[in-house]
Parts: structure tokens; sequence; C-alpha cells
């Protein structure tokens, strides 16, 4: 197992130069009261410029220790986090975050939503406005710029948020589980929005997700994690062709990514399951 | 749910005023029956007859500036004093550790009690009310700001984290704006302490606009008036809580 899991870091590894982000024999741990939690085991990710990259994996396999980690909120990891060669040090203006809860502000309208960061760095109003227009029409909110977040439906509100972070510019967009809350048909039509994206901007993008068809519809590339300690099980080209829309599920390569993907990830599922039972059956 | 956002629905304002006049007709009609003594509670239609004579008469005007003048100054002192300290509060985790509870038992004292004290600090003068009714809502405007501070969604932080804020800018743009709901309610609370115990010590040290005047009619056994005078309390109150409500409304808007 070890072996096979050194064969995989090293193809990972291939072209070190080019990778636009790079995670390199990372490691987490949580000092808790039961004692240290190693939640991240020297795992190396290489994302390439301009590629899709999803990390998945089971529930509490870490993922989102390495989404905040990337993006410069959680500190103390050891190993290596570097963004076109520059080692990670706090939040980062190259990346772009967008969070698993709810996010938007609720006090400002989603074009106010969407203009913030650009706000706070200072561009000119007229030109931010523009700006913010051209994100919400790419992820199709046009007509909705003066509705607050309220008036919207949760799958909405997500693509506010995603708007937002796309408004902000960073070379890589980094994105924590942005439609777990969602259901699977609302999910598969925003696959379409976030596919159209990647055509248009050519955005490096990295999808932590615990959902095998959303990584298949979308990615280039699919890191598959262990769970607990959270370590790099595989990582799998997907060469499904691009551009590409939610129609590619149905599919048969797409079936065949699907049910390879399941086959990883069934034994690292089912460990999770037996943890959570055997922790609710002791509480 | 979309439309109730954008056009004002006058079905509220129109129950309330309708219970309103319901419940003085059916007043008149117990008193009128004899059920309700008039002695109790006069007559509903008398404090309406009575409006006019107590507003030519008692110069009301120049006391609701007075008392309207006094709750103003309480409430302007109460949010920025009270918002401040919150947040100073908040910042300290060592002196909020150590404060909280008193804090939160001040609240609960009957600090009108304490009037003769403040008569000597301050004089028998509108600062006196001023200062009593500061005081008074102060506990629950600091306590109600540092709850609306910790209660602050984590991922709306790191939302401004993540765009590299300042931490002056996260605090002003994500922190604050967010807090506001929950410090709107302390300013609500506050201003509800604030207010009793104005028209209260008015009414007690028999100074200032309205608290006199019920005290003054109430001794000349005018019982409408007395009626008018409390309406006229009433008011003021009202007035505030609608402003309060603009304000909050401009500042957070979006609910
Ligand atoms: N701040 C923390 N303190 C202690 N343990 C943590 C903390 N954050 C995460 N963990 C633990 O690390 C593991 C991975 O968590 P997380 O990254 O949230 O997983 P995922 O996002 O894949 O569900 C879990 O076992 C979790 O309990
Ligand atoms: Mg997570």
């Amino acid at each position: 197992m070890r072996q096979v899991g050194a064969q995989l870091r090293d193809v990972t590894r291939q072209g070190t130069a080019n990778f636009a982000l790079e995670i390199k024999d990372l490691l987490m741990q949580f000092e808790t009261p039961q004692g240290p939690v190693v939640a991240v085991d020297r795992m190396s990710v290489g994302v390439e410029q301009g590629r899709f990259v999803s990390i998945i994996g089971p529930s509490g396999c870490g993922k989102s220790t390495v989404f905040n980690i990337v993006g410069g909120l959680l500190r103390g990891y050891q190993g290596d986090v570097t963004v076109a060669g520059t080692r990670m040090d706090g939040p980062h203006k190259d990346i772009g975050m967008v969070f698993q809860e709810e996010s938007t502000f609720p006090w400002r309208t989603v074009i106010d939503n969407v203009v913030f960061p650009l706000e706070v760095s200072g561009v000119p109003r007229a030109e931010r406005y523009d700006r913010a227009r051209s994100f919400i029409r790419m992820v199709g909110l046009e007509g909705f710029e003066q509705r607050f977040p309220a008036e919207l439906s949760g799958g909405m509100r997500q693509r506010v948020a995603i708007a937002r972070t796309l408004a902000f510019e960073p070379k890589i967009l980094l994105m924590d589980e942005p439609f777990a809350a969602l259901d699977e048909q609302t999910r598969l039509l925003l696959g379409d929005h976030i596919l159209k994206i990647q055509q248009e901007l050519r955005q490096t993008t990295v999808l932590i997700t615990h959902n095998i068809t959303e990584a298949v519809q979308l990615s280039d590339k699919i890191v598959i994690m262990t769970y607990r300690p959270g370590r790099l099980k595989r990582v799998l080209d997907i060469d499904l062709p691009r551009p590409r829309t939610s129609e590619v599920v149905g599919s048969p390569e797409f079936g065949a990514y699907v049910a390879e993907i399941w086959k990883d990830l069934r034994e690292e599922a089912s460990r999770g399951m037996q943890d959570a039972e055997a922790r609710s059956r002791s509480s | 749910m979309t439309t109730s956002f954008r056009r004002r629905d006058y079905r509220p304002a129109a129950l309330a005023w309708a219970s309103l006049i319901l419940v003085f007709c059916l007043v008149e009609a117990l008193i009128r029956t004899g059920v309700l003594s008039v002695y109790v509670v006069p007559l509903p239609s008398s404090i309406v007859a009575a409006i006019p004579r107590v507003v030519a008469e008692e110069s009301i005007g120049r006391r609701l500036l007075l008392t309207g003048g006094e709750a103003l100054g309480a409430s302007v002192l109460l949010i920025v004093v009270g918002t401040g300290l919150g947040i100073l509060l908040y910042r300290s985790r060592l002196v909020r550790a150590a404060t909280e509870n008193w804090i939160a038992a001040f609240a609960a004292a009957p600090l009108i009690l304490a009037y003769p004290l403040f008569l000597v600090i301050f004089g028998r003068n509108a600062l006196t009310i001023v200062m009593l009714g500061f005081l008074a809502g102060l506990a629950p405007m600091i306590l109600k700001t540092v709850e609306g501070l910790s209660i602050v969604r984590r991922s709306l932080l790191n939302v401004g984290r993540s765009f590299n804020l300042s931490e002056w800018d996260l605090f002003w743009k994500i922190h604050f704006p967010a807090a506001v709901p929950t410090i709107f309610t302390g300013i609500r609370l506050s201003l509800i302490f604030a207010l009793i115990n104005i028209f209260g010590l008015e009414f007690l040290i028999n100074f200032g606009g309205l608290g006199q005047l019920i005290n003054e009619l109430a001794e000349r056994y005018d019982l409408p008036g007395t009626y008018v005078a409390i309406g006229f309390v009433i008011l003021v109150s009202v007035c505030f809580f609608i402003v309060i409500e603009r304000l909050e409304r401009w500042l957070r808007p979006g609910g």
C-alpha cells in the first residue's frame, strides 16, 4: 500500500517547474484534549497552470484542512506549499477561496457582494461595477444584481460567492465543497457554470469535494485521499473531452471513471462510517 | 416573499389602529354600562376631548422638546459609549471574563432608587435625567454588542481574511456590519430601560417635560388630562423606535 502511494507521488511530481500550485510533503497535526490528531499526512499534489484538479475523500479525511492551509488561513503545518514558486505564508493575493458554509454578506446586494474585493483594493467605482457585472453574467445571475442574498436560493447565493471570488482575480481558485448543501440536479447545473468559467478564464482551479460525479464532471485530474490520516491514495487523469457540459454524465467513459474512483473510495468511506458509528456508540 | 421586500404592506398598520379603536370603544362601553368605574379609568371619549385643552394649556411643545431632547441625549450616549465599550470588551478577553457577570448584575439594578445621588452629582436639571437614562440602559447595550460580535459566522470573517483585508477593514467592513442586528436588539433593549427611567425621574423629581406633566395633572385630579399626558409619553417612545428601525434598515439593508 505504502509502496503504491510512493510511486504515485512521484508521478504527481513530474515537471515541478510549471506547477501553479505545489503541495509537497504536507503534514498537519492538531493538538486535541485526546492527544494529537494527524489530519493530513505527508501529502503531495501539483496543480498545473490552467488545470482543474479535484481533491476527493470521505468526510473527515482532512480536505478542509488542506483547503485552509493552501488558502493561508491555517498555519503550523510542515512541508511546503508554494504558489508559482513562492512559499505560502498567510493569505495570498493569488489564491481566491470559496467556502463551504454560507459566506455571502447578507447586508450587501448581489452586485455589492461581488464588488467587495475590488472595493477594498481601491479599484475606481465605475470600473469595479463594470467588472463585477461581467462576473455576475458569468455565473448566470444577470437581473439579480440589486437583490439581497436573503431573496435568493442557496445555489444562487453560492454562485454570488463564486463571482465575488472571481472578481478578486486570483491565479488559483480554491473551492471547499461549494455545492455540498445543494441537491444533485442543482449541483449538475451549477457544474455547467463552472465548466463555462473554466473555459472562458482558463482558471486554475482546485475543487475540494466528496462527490464523485461532481469531481469527474469538472476535473482534468482527481486526487483521491485516504481516511485518517489523510494521505494521498491515488492521482487519476480524467481524459474526457473539453468543452464539456453536464451531459457528459451520460457517457460510458464517465461511468467507467466513477466506478474506478468508487473502487478506491469505498474502502476509505466505509472506514469513515465505522469510525462515525463507533463514536456515536461511545458517546 | 420577494414582493414583500419591494412593496409596502399597510395591513399590519391598519390592524393596529383598528384594534386600538376597538379597545377604546370597548372601554367606553364598559364604563357606560357601569362595569368599570369612571374614577379608575376616565371615558376614552373624555380623554380624546381633553387633548386640545392639554395641548393648549400645558405648553406641550416645550415639554415634548425637553423630554425628547433628554431621550435623544441618552440614546446617543448609549449608542456611542455602549457600542464602544462593547467593542473594547470584546477585544480584551481578560477584561471581558472579569467584568461580564458584573455588567449583567448591573443591568438588573434598580438604578432609579439612586436618584438622590444623581441630584447631588449633576444637580436638579436635564443632565441628571440624561445620565440616569444613559446608565440605566448601558449594561444591555454593552452585553448585546459583545454578543453580536461573538456570534458572527467564522466563514464571513474568513472571506475577509482570504481577500487579505487589513484588521481595520476586516472589522468595519465585515465583523461590525455582521453584528449590527444583535447590536440593534441591544439598542432597543437599552432604549426601553432609558425611557422608563427618564419619564420616571421627571415624575419623581417634578422636573422637566412629560413626566412632570403627568405628576401635575394627577395631583389636580385631572384624570383625562393625565391619560393624555401618558399618551404623549407613548408617542415619544414610538417615535424613538421608528427612528431606530429606520436607522437599522439604513445601516444594515437586506435583513
Ligand atoms: N481545529 C481542529 N482541531 C482539532 N482537530 C481538527 C481541527 N480541524 C480539523 N480537525 C480534525 O482533522 C480531521 C480532518 O478534518 P477536515 O479537514 O475538516 O476534514 P474534511 O474537510 O475532509 O471533512 C478530522 O478528524 C477533524 O476532526
Ligand atoms: Mg470539510
